[in-house]
């Protein structure tokens, strides 16, 4: 690999743009797609390695080529600057996740309590709503008030995020899933929310609860049987 | 940021340091590898590693042919797997296989 193409790599990943990385395994040629034009073939495969962000093997005119592809990270916007919060974070990056803290409560979402992380102070619906949630993010509640939670849930239910998590009990949940109702979602809308938040793993201090909210996203990421529930009864 | 781009950018940063550096990427597997097609192991001439291309049962071979590939500028594609009853014994307990593609950062 040359300097410039590492440093196009590093440039991509910078700019939190999509490449894929192509490589004839036989000699080492390389090219950097969509930057530079490449036969069809390729560019077929580049495509779909980005989309299914898988690495793929692929035989062109009877060379062998490896598609390597470069996705910007996986996102997480959590909602509430709390305890929970403080300990997902540092978790979910060392999955390689990039973390958002959104909490319009300043008194919670400074910078002592989360050094280095982007904090969001506006209104949760606002605030979701500028982040543009997509397939490669999901977002997590976690202040356990309906003001701050619900909005968020609200926005990231517009959004095709590929997680949705809430903190509170089923008891919590149940009032929240009426809540939301009134505000318009469907049922099955609703059931794209995981709650109580996380894998059942018997959490009680924040740190677990933080495990099990990481380990629920991996899983539904992953699409593992782990990350389906079933139904709760209206 | 994915762990194979770390790699790659602990890699930059050991050439920006005057280090030769080569990488190993993992681009086919088949059975029960530990790591997915793309992971990276990157080697410094001085005998750095940073990253994983398996679940360090061929580090050593891949760190190794690294090394030649740093002096001599060639790629290579090396191959590990079973091959026979006792191959665990050198190769991959798991029982996979995979393809490993060495290049040189020059």
């Amino acid at each position: 690999m040359t300097p410039e193409l590492l440093a196009a790599l590093e440039g991509a990943k910078a700019a939190k743009r999509p490449v894929a990385l192509l490589t004839r395994l036989t000699d080492g040629a390389q090219h950097l797609w969509p930057d530079e034009v490449v036969p069809a073939p390729l560019a077929d495969a580049a495509e779909r390695a980005l989309r299914e962000d898988a690495a793929a093997n692929v035989t062109l005119e009877g060379e062998a080529w490896f598609v390597h592809p470069h996705n910007p990270p996986l996102r997480i916007i959590i909602i509430g600057a709390v305890h929970i919060a403080q300990a997902l974070v540092p978790m979910a990056q060392a999955a390689g996740y990039a973390v958002t803290v959104v909490d319009p409560r300043r008194a919670w979402a400074t910078a002592e309590r989360f050094p280095g992380i982007t904090l969001i102070h506006e209104w949760t619906d606002d605030a979701v709503a500028a982040l543009a949630p997509d397939s490669r993010s999901a977002v997590v509640t976690l202040t356990h008030d309906p003001k701050l939670d619900d909005p968020g849930l609200d926005a990231a239910l517009k959004s095709d995020c590929f997680y949705i998590g809430a903190l509170g009990s089923r008891r919590t949940h149940a009032k929240r899933v009426a809540r939301l109702q009134e505000m318009g979602h469907s049922a099955e809308a609703i059931a794209r929310i995981h709650a109580p938040v996380g894998l059942n793993i018997e959490a009680v201090t924040a740190p677990e609860i933080a495990l099990s909210i990481l380990a629920e996203v991996v899983a539904t990421r992953r699409g593992a049987a782990l990350a389906r529930r079933p139904a709760l009864a209206a | 940021m994915s762990d194979s781009e770390d790699v790659l950018a602990t890699a930059a940063n050991w050439r920006a340091a005057g280090e030769t550096v080569a990488l190993a990427t993992v681009v086919e597997t088949w059975g029960s590898s530990p790591r997915p097609a793309g992971s990276r192991l990157a080697v410094s001439a001085s005998g750095k590693l940073a990253g994983s291309v398996s679940g360090g049962c061929i580090e050593g071979a891949v760190a190794d042919a690294a090394k030649q590939t740093m002096a001599s500028g060639a790629p290579q594609l090396l191959d590990f797997g079973i091959s026979d009853e006792r191959a665990w014994e050198v190769g991959l307990a798991c029982g996979g296989k995979l393809k490993v593609f060495v290049e040189k950062l020059s």
